[in-house]
């Protein structure tokens, strides 16, 4: 069902963990859908200096959360902001039909850290 | 490869497919044709079907082979839905049952079929009292399995086909999970339909069978010639049906030493996995349960995901958990029996069989106990 990279991602997943004076978390999905996402960042100067995951969920949705933490780390708030689930899937080469509606929330969980982010700085 | 998977379906057993063979390229008569070819496959058929009848304790004339389990739940309840129209449209059935039922009274209810799903208790077990309240003037019907394929719940068979025939009501079960597992004789049990498929006690897959009581009136599902005394057209799948003949005989005989031998294993493993993994629980019955049975909830984690780190290790065990299925919801089963949905979500079910040993057991239970340790610790849930 899964091909190598997704495979891949999640046997040996990047970035997973927390940040624990994170500037953005983000937290997105409910255990009744089976996934749970969460994201945290740490951003300098409008950068994503890094970010880690933590996830219940199933391969897609740990694949997902690997691939997208990935993808932005080291990239200006601007860029990470149209980082879609699109790109996430096809960063994987691809996702079976049915899981498509995990990847939706890696892409989700980011855009609510960095509102959180903007809260936080708005607070300051 | 450790396979625990035997509830999806078992390899076929050595001496099964030794009887199957010549039935492909040697005796490859139809068995409905009348030169000498045909009569050898009729007689090879002839005495499959003596076979099962012996080992379900009926008469031969009572046996009809079919494609397999889906279709024999799928004939039984639209087999008698469409014959007593006339005398009534409601069906009962449990909220636990096997998809091929399900679907099957769901399309029913969009022809103008009443149904009741029967709630079950914590451990998966319909009770009797809810049958005989469920019933009213217009049922025709009840159909509950024997033994549940997710959490291997036994049901209390007798005991509902007892209320259905003093209510005047037919009673169905579908046997898969329990042929070869349990005691199953159609005249003990009092039932007036049973489904079993060839494939789940190490017979061939794509072949089974559906008990009817002589007298039941059933309506005819596969139109065709006259196979199966005119009840079910289609070439008789010689092969498959001398396979599942002999499957089940060997499964009947079998039956004490395979059940002792995996009992010894599921509970090695129920052992081992409750004293050490922390936040799980064993679904199903405590005792009224498949002997090959062990169905846990992992707390705090995805079920798929589990499975796909035992696969890794070259472990095959199902889940309970749904995103694979491309509905959101967990299993029907799991949530029939009040389990929270995140629970649900993280279950995954192990099958024993006749060729795993004491090592598959403790391998799996060690890579199991690694698998959760990183996964928890990947899951935002976990408090640590
Ligand atoms: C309880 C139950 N009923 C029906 C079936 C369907 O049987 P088959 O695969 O032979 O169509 C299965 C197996 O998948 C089952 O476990
Ligand atoms: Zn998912």
């Amino acid at each position: 069902m899964y091909n190598e990279k997704v495979l891949e991602n999640f046997r040996n997943p990047q970035n997973v963990g927390e940040i624990p004076d994170a500037d953005g978390v983000g937290t997105v999905g409910n255990a009744s859908c089976g996934d749970i996402m969460q994201i945290f960042l740490k951003i300098e100067n409008g950068i994503v200096v890094d970010a880690k995951f933590k996830t219940f969920g199933c391969g897609a949705a740990v694949a997902t959360s690997s691939m997208a933490t990935q993808m932005i780390i080291g990239k200006p708030i601007e860029e990470v902001e149209k980082v879609t689930n699109r790109a996430v899937v096809e960063a994987l080469e691809g996702l079976p039909p049915q899981k498509i509606h995990c990847s939706v929330l890696a892409e989700e969980a980011i855009k609510k850290a960095l509102e959180d982010y903007r809260s936080k700085k708005a607070a300051e | 490869m450790i396979y625990l998977d035997h509830a999806a379906t078992t390899y076929t057993d050595e001496a099964v497919l030794k009887e199957m063979l010549p039935y492909y390229s040697e005796v490859y008569g139809n068995a409905s044709s009348l030169h000498a070819e045909g009569r050898k496959a009729t007689a090879a058929v002839d005495q499959s079907r003596e076979r099962v009848a012996r080992a379900l304790g009926c008469k031969k004339n009572e046996v009809y082979f079919t494609s397999g389990g889906t279709e024999s739940d799928n004939w039984a309840i639209r087999g008698v839905a469409y014959a007593k129209k006339e005398k009534g449209k409601h069906i009962i059935t449990s909220k636990i049952e096997h998809h091929a039922v399900l679907h099957t009274v769901e399309q029913l209810e969009k022809e103008g079929f009443s149904v009741t799903y029967l709630d079950v208790d914590e451990y998966g077990t319909v009770s009797p009292e809810s049958v005989a309240a469920a019933i009213r003037p217009d049922t025709v019907l009840v159909t509950v399995m024997a033994a549940n394929n997710e959490v291997g719940t036994l049901q209390p068979i007798k005991e509902i086909a007892q209320i259905c025939k003093e209510r005047g009501v037919l009673m169905h079960t579908d046997a898969v999970q329990a042929i070869g597992a349990v005691p199953i004789n159609v005249q003990e049990l009092g039932v007036d339909l049973l489904s079993l498929s060839g494939h789940k006690f190490y017979g061939p897959k794509g072949i089974g069978v559906l008990y009817v009581r002589s007298g039941v009136r059933l309506q005819r599902f596969m139109l065709g010639g006259a196979q199966e005394r005119s009840m079910r057209g289609g070439t008789s799948n010689t092969p498959g049906i001398v396979g599942l003949g002999f499957a089940i005989e060997k499964a009947v005989n079998e039956m004490e030493e395979n059940n002792a031998h995996v009992t010894a294993l599921r509970d090695r493993f129920i052992a081992a996995v409750t004293e050490r993994i922390p936040y799980c629980r064993l679904n199903g019955h405590p005792q009224s349960r498949l002997p090959n049975n062990a169905n846990f909830s992992f707390q705090y984690v995805e079920g798929e995901s589990i499975l796909l780190s035992l696969d890794f290790e070259d472990i095959c065990v199902s889940s309970g958990s749904a995103c694979t299925s491309g509905s959101l919801e967990p299993s029907h089963v799991l949530l029939a029996m009040g389990m929270p949905e995140e629970l649900a979500h993280g279950s995954i079910r192990f099958t024993f069989g006749k060729r795993n040993t004491v090592a598959d057991v403790d391998k799996t239970v060690d890579v199991l106990q690694n698998a959760l340790q990183r996964l928890r610790a990947m899951s935002p849930l976990f408090p640590g």
